[in-house]
């Protein structure tokens, strides 16, 4: 059984009990605990189930690696699923659950897909499901579905906070072990300005669990002290907790950072993304080790040997009371030795070599450790937890010499350096065959902007196991990235260090190497997504020879874990059975993240209210506190109507309508885009962006006017006012300011650089307020200041003045047909100016009106709305616009895309009103039906509706629409489809339903 | 928009009566530069940096826009002045005071709180006082400049005022130290 040691743990603090739950049982453990210590502390083996098969799994592993111990975390607005036991700390409160299993962890009805094993090899997804066809979506999708997964999906509102945080700097360390220590050392001491990374909370890696001994002392002591030197150095930024999640092009980095993942609620934001600039890159990021690949290796008992170090030493947990290693190198015997120096009991070291290890095994046999070798484990016995192995030959096919009774198995297959950041931007890989590993390729890194390589991998990530070989490595690199970016190196020394001499490994990627099918459907390679031997040799027998293809047939690496202990096994396992050698193989590709991270992190700060700027206008509050019934329109609100109470959406847009029609009506137009154009040549430059003349327009006049794309499309419109002889003000559509005021500038800056002509995006300046109606005149007599009447202000023309004592600019336009004013002010004065009209309109019956009544209006009037009539194919010539293009210009945007035969032909749909028989309102974007199917068996069509709206004025549904020569069908009926209700017969009628003259907006 | 201050681990306020005026025209031209000292007083900056005499800034924004800060009273006034001094060249001068939104960022802390949102460098060998630069804020356009040791200005457009403040106030928030 696991349980926990009276003594060592050197992260634990024994004085601080921390209580948790696990499964609804309530569980202690001690302050430096991981959830994986702590439930092994308890003899809580059993961890989760395993996606396919639901095997029941205990945790494998001590760190980020771990594919089994999954759970779901916390609960209602901190829920998180697929957390790593492993990587979360422990703290009171904590709740945590195992994954994949119905009804229980020890008890899991899914478990019989076990028993079905040899049923469901590789591929039998795909193979079982294909035929027919049919049943995939509406049966076996849903089927796969709900048992497929594992953690279950957070419901709840996140409850915490997430940061960005920008952080620029000339070299990034990631992997505070001491080859990361002594890269940054040596880094800033060149004077670099340095940020040092370690994704655990503790500084050191490995090297105090290994017992390493540098410059003479324990390595806590030389950790220790450099920390300390690191942590005096102005320019040097340490940090904890913070995992260098990817690397990418042009120098970029991410880091996240585990804030309060173990203090929740305390306040601080949860997560923070590191977005870190850096021109140089150290992957100081360790090894793994790798399991073994034998039968039953998945069992909860069999587990990493380094990671059984770990739990002793780290958190004075013994995963067994007999604990069999089994190795192919000499480092597991530092296993053995540890657990046999804490009192626990090692039955037997199996090493797989027939020449044995060195100086560590004599010294594990002076300890008196029994150590066989050229010898296997045949199998490993046990159901929920182990009870003992069988021994075989490693040369043989498994005839079993022994049988040991044990709780635990440590193993290890050798280490693989943690190569992903490295390769993330391309850096290469080279095996190699004497330490069977992939190692970076130093001459073939990944290359920043300058051509020059941006990584450099140190220590074992660079494929060195020895203590003396890692900080000599950690130290090169932290000088050379230092020099990349012009520091210059100190003569300084990397510090010595002291290795037992080891010998060499032996590449073991069976046991026992000539194992039957038997066992090596037994012998897991990817734990988390259930691949055994069996199924990746399935693969290569079936044909999938490359790795990428045979790993997305077997799934292998494809879990969480992302294959962090099985890609290398799977791929050596593929090569063999490809009899190919490993490195032309080649690994699967390495993506960044390194270890899944939260979304919210990636989120930051834009999640709830900062999810995306809302813009507002100044008179927006006003709007909010009268019943604003919002509408989003690019990204600012505008009210759709003015709901009273009790009322009815549709109830108070008709309401608004009348009231404009018959009254008076204020509409906040202040989202319009403003845009101001100056300069000599600036009449020239609006003539190029118009379809129309803009250049002749008289000072003190409005011209109502198109602008294309260069393929001709109608892009915006807006009223344009002609200020003094070289000044005009550009008004564009509320979605379109910032995007017109671009498409200006990039004609400007690019194409016509010489032409004398200054652009300035005023929209934002002013509050304009839309004083529509019959009685709009009088209401503006009424405030006072300045001459509106006919003579002094005709349809289309502006002038300055003030009204109520306020500066503004009064332009004569109308978007309704109704005697219309729009009225800017100064922002600041916006609210003032709004409730100055509020006031005085009472005597005329105002009313606010919002976008609905708006579009209602203007479709009365059957004037185009841009995004509604238009879509990005339509030209103003499909829209009867055709009298808004000037014929006198040589050139204007677009003008020769409209030559082309397919635009300049009367064959295009174009615009008609539409009046359906009964009288009830067209479905928005209904399709005219025409006779016939086309070549893919689809009705024809002859046109769509492209505005549909209730006339609260005319009583009587109406729509504008293109129809194929729509202008030339005048009074035809032609039949609209109708998703809700049914097909509708419709009359093409003039798009102008409402005062043809526009006698009412002329007076 | 008013007045509003939010005291987290760094101090963040909203400025009312924030004067701007925009300036389109060639900054390379010694007769602009002349029209400049004429109407503010101010020197053209250089690129990346702003000039100021304590109550008036002059920001460098581009190759052909200066921005001027005053205080608001003044801004009608001066864009007057820019206007007749500027008046034989090409060049345009808009009054945006109403455009825009103000704050600032206050204490030891500010560069860390800015540091969350905008994607520059914002230590002092990069930002240095007197520095002035164009930037994203979160996910808006803004402008910062670094006025002295501690504080930093910053403006956005109008509309997303409240946006901005909010992301500001929630980056500054106690407990979200990164340095602490």
């Amino acid at each position: 059984m696991s349980t926990r040691l009276s003594n060592g743990g050197r992260f634990l603090n024994r004085s601080r009990a921390v209580k948790f739950k696990f499964n609804g049982k309530n569980f202690a453990g001690f302050e430096g605990d991981t959830l994986a210590s702590a439930l092994l502390a308890n003899d809580q083996m059993l961890m989760g189930r395993s996606f396919k098969y639901h095997r029941p799994r205990g945790v494998v592993a001590s760190g980020a690696e771990e594919p089994n111990a999954l759970m779901n975390l916390g609960a209602e607005g901190r829920f998180e699923p697929n957390a790593r036991a492993t990587t979360t700390e422990v703290f009171n409160g904590l709740v945590a659950g195992s994954q994949n299993h119905f009804p229980s962890l020890e008890f899991d009805v899914g478990a019989i897909n076990a028993k079905l094993s040899r049923f469901l090899p590789a591929g039998f997804y795909y193979k079982m499901f294909i035929h027919p066809r049919p049943l995939w979506k509406h049966v076996y999708e849903p089927f796969i579905r709900k048992s497929a997964g594992l953690g279950k999906a957070p419901k709840a509102v996140d409850a915490d906070r997430y940061e960005h945080f920008y952080h620029f700097c000339d070299v990034m360390v990631v992997g505070g072990g001491v080859a990361g220590l002594q890269a940054a050392l040596a880094a800033g001491q060149s004077g670099a300005k340095v940020l040092l990374v370690e994704q655990t909370a503790h500084w050191g890696g490995r090297a105090p669990v290994d017992g390493v001994q540098i410059e003479g002392q324990p390595a806590q002591d030389w950790i220790d002290a450099t920390v300390a030197t690191l942590e005096g150095m102005e320019n040097v930024t340490l940090r904890t907790r913070t995992m260098g999640a990817g690397v990418y092009d042009h120098g970029y980095a991410l880091g996240y950072e585990r804030v309060a993942d173990h203090t929740p609620g305390d306040g601080r934001p949860r997560h923070r993304l590191w977005r870190v600039r850096v021109p140089q890159i150290i992957t100081a990021t360790g090894a793994i080790e790798r399991p073994l690949s034998f039968a039953g290796n998945d069992i909860p008992g069999v587990m990493l040997a380094s990671a059984v170090r770990d739990y002793v030493v780290n958190h004075g947990v013994a995963v067994g009371d007999r604990t069999v290693v089994v190795t192919n190198n000499d480092d597991a015997y530092r296993t053995a030795i540890v657990l046999k120096e804490a009192g626990l009991d090692v039955p037997a070291i199996v090493d797989a070599r027939a020449k044995g290890g060195d100086a560590l095994a004599i010294r594990a046999q002076e300890l008196g450790i029994r150590v066989l070798t050229g010898k296997a484990v045949a199998k490993v016995k046990g159901g929920k937890r182990v009870t003992g192995i069988a021994l075989c030959a490693q040369a043989g096919g498994g005839a079993v010499l022994e049988e040991l009774a044990c709780d635990a198995v440590a193993m290890s297959g050798g280490w693989s350096p943690v190569v992903h950041l490295w390769s993330h931007c391309g850096g290469k890989l080279t095996w190699d065959d004497a330490a069977a590993m992939f190692r970076p390729d130093g001459t073939r890194p990944p290359l920043g902007a300058n051509g020059e390589g941006m990584v450099i991998a140190a220590g074992a990530a660079n494929g060195h196991l020895a203590t003396g070989q890692i900080l000599h490595d950690g130290h090169k690199a932290g000088q050379a990235a230092a020099a990349a970016t012009g520091h210059a190196a100190l003569d300084t020394k990397a510090p010595t260090a002291f290795d037992a001499t080891e010998n060499a490994l032996e590449p073991v990627w069976l046991m026992p190497q000539g194992a039957g099918y038997a066992l090596r459907s037994k012998a897991w390679l990817d734990f988390q997504n259930d691949v055994k031997v069996s199924d990746v040799q399935l693969a290569a027998q079936e044909g999938f020879e490359s790795v990428e293809h045979a790993k997305r047939y077997t799934t292998l690496g494809m879990a969480t874990d992302q294959g962090k202990l099985s890609n290398i096994n799977g791929l050596a396992i593929l090569s063999k059975a490809l009899n190919a050698d490993i490195p032309d193989v080649g690994t699967t590709t390495f993506r960044p993240p390194y270890h899944p991270i939260s979304m919210s992190s990636l989120a930051g700060e834009a999640t709830k209210d900062h999810f995306q700027p809302l813009r507002k206008t100044p008179m927006h509050a006003w709007h909010d506190a009268n019943g604003a019934f919002w509408e989003p329109v690019g990204q600012w609100r505008r009210p759709y109507c003015y709901k009273r109470k009790g009322e009815e959406t549709a109830a108070a847009v008709a309401r608004e309508v009348m009231n404009t029609r018959t009254n008076l009506g204020l509409l906040d137009a202040s989202t319009l885009g403003k845009i101001i154009v100056k300069g000599p040549d600036a009449g020239k430059f609006l003539d190029m962006m118009y379809t129309n003349m803009m250049s002749n327009l008289k000072p003190g006049r409005c011209r109502y006017g198109l602008m294309c794309s260069e393929n001709g499309f109608l892009s915006d419109d807006g009223v344009v006012a002609r200020i003094d002889d070289d000044t005009w003000l550009c008004h564009t559509t509320s979605g379109g300011a910032d995007r017109i005021h671009a498409h200006m500038e990039e004609w400007l800056q690019t194409e016509w650089w010489d032409w004398k002509v200054w652009v300035v995006n005023a929209t934002e300046q002013y509050a304009q307020v839309a004083v529509v109606g019959p009685n709009a005149r009088k209401v503006l007599e009424k405030l006072g200041g300045m001459d509106v009447s006919k003579d002094a202000l005709p349809f289309m023309a502006w002038a300055d003045g003030t009204l109520g004592g306020i500066d503004c600019r009064a332009y004569r336009i109308s978007f309704s047909g109704e005697l219309s004013y729009e009225i800017a002010v100064p922002a600041h004065q916006g609210q003032a100016f709004w409730d100055m009209l509020m006031d005085a309109g009472q005597a005329f019956d105002v009313m606010p009106y919002g976008t609905e009544c708006l579009h209602i209006l203007r479709a009365e009037k059957g004037f185009i709305m841009i995004g509604d009539e238009t879509d990005g194919t339509v030209i103003p010539q499909d829209l009867g616009l055709g009298w808004a293009i000037s014929k006198k210009k040589d050139d204007y945007l677009g003008k020769r895309a409209q030559e082309r035969s397919f635009m300049d032909n009367p064959d295009r749909w174009q615009l008609v009103g539409l009046q359906t028989l009964d009288g009830s309102v067209l479905e928005d974007g209904a399709y005219a039906i025409a006779d016939g199917d086309n070549a893919n068996g689809q009705r024809n069509t002859q046109g769509r509706v492209t505005s549909t709206y209730h006339s609260p004025t005319l009583g009587h549904g109406i729509a504008m629409g293109l129809v194929h020569n729509g202008p030339n069908r005048m009074g035809e009926v032609i039949e609209f489809t109708g998703v809700e209700r049914g097909n509708k017969k419709a009359k093409i009628v003039s798009p102008v339903f409402y005062d043809p003259d526009g006698e009412k907006q002329n007076v | 928009m008013s007045d509003r201050s939010f005291q987290g681990y760094a101090t963040v306020e909203q400025i009312d009566g924030q004067g701007m005026i925009t300036v389109r025209a060639d900054l390379a031209d010694p007769k602009v530069a002349a029209a400049f000292k004429k109407a503010t007083g101010l020197a053209v900056p250089e690129t990346g940096k702003a000039t100021e005499d304590g109550m008036r800034v002059l920001a460098w924004m581009s190759p052909d826009e200066a921005m001027v800060f005053c205080p608001a009273a003044d801004a009608g006034t001066i864009t007057a002045d820019l206007k007749s001094a500027l008046a034989r060249l090409h060049a345009l001068v808009v009054d945006v005071s109403d455009a825009r939104a103000a704050f600032t960022v206050k204490g030891p802390a500010a560069r860390e709180v800015l540091a969350k949102l905008a994607p520059f460098d914002t230590s002092a060998a990069s930002f240095a006082v007197g520095d002035f630069r164009r930037t994203r804020i979160g996910q808006i356009a803004g402008a910062v400049y670094m006025a002295n040791d501690t504080d930093i200005g910053l403006v956005c457009f109008r509309s997303v005022g409240d946006y901005a403040w909010g992301i500001l106030c929630a980056s500054a928030t106690q407990g979200s130290e990164v340095f602490a």
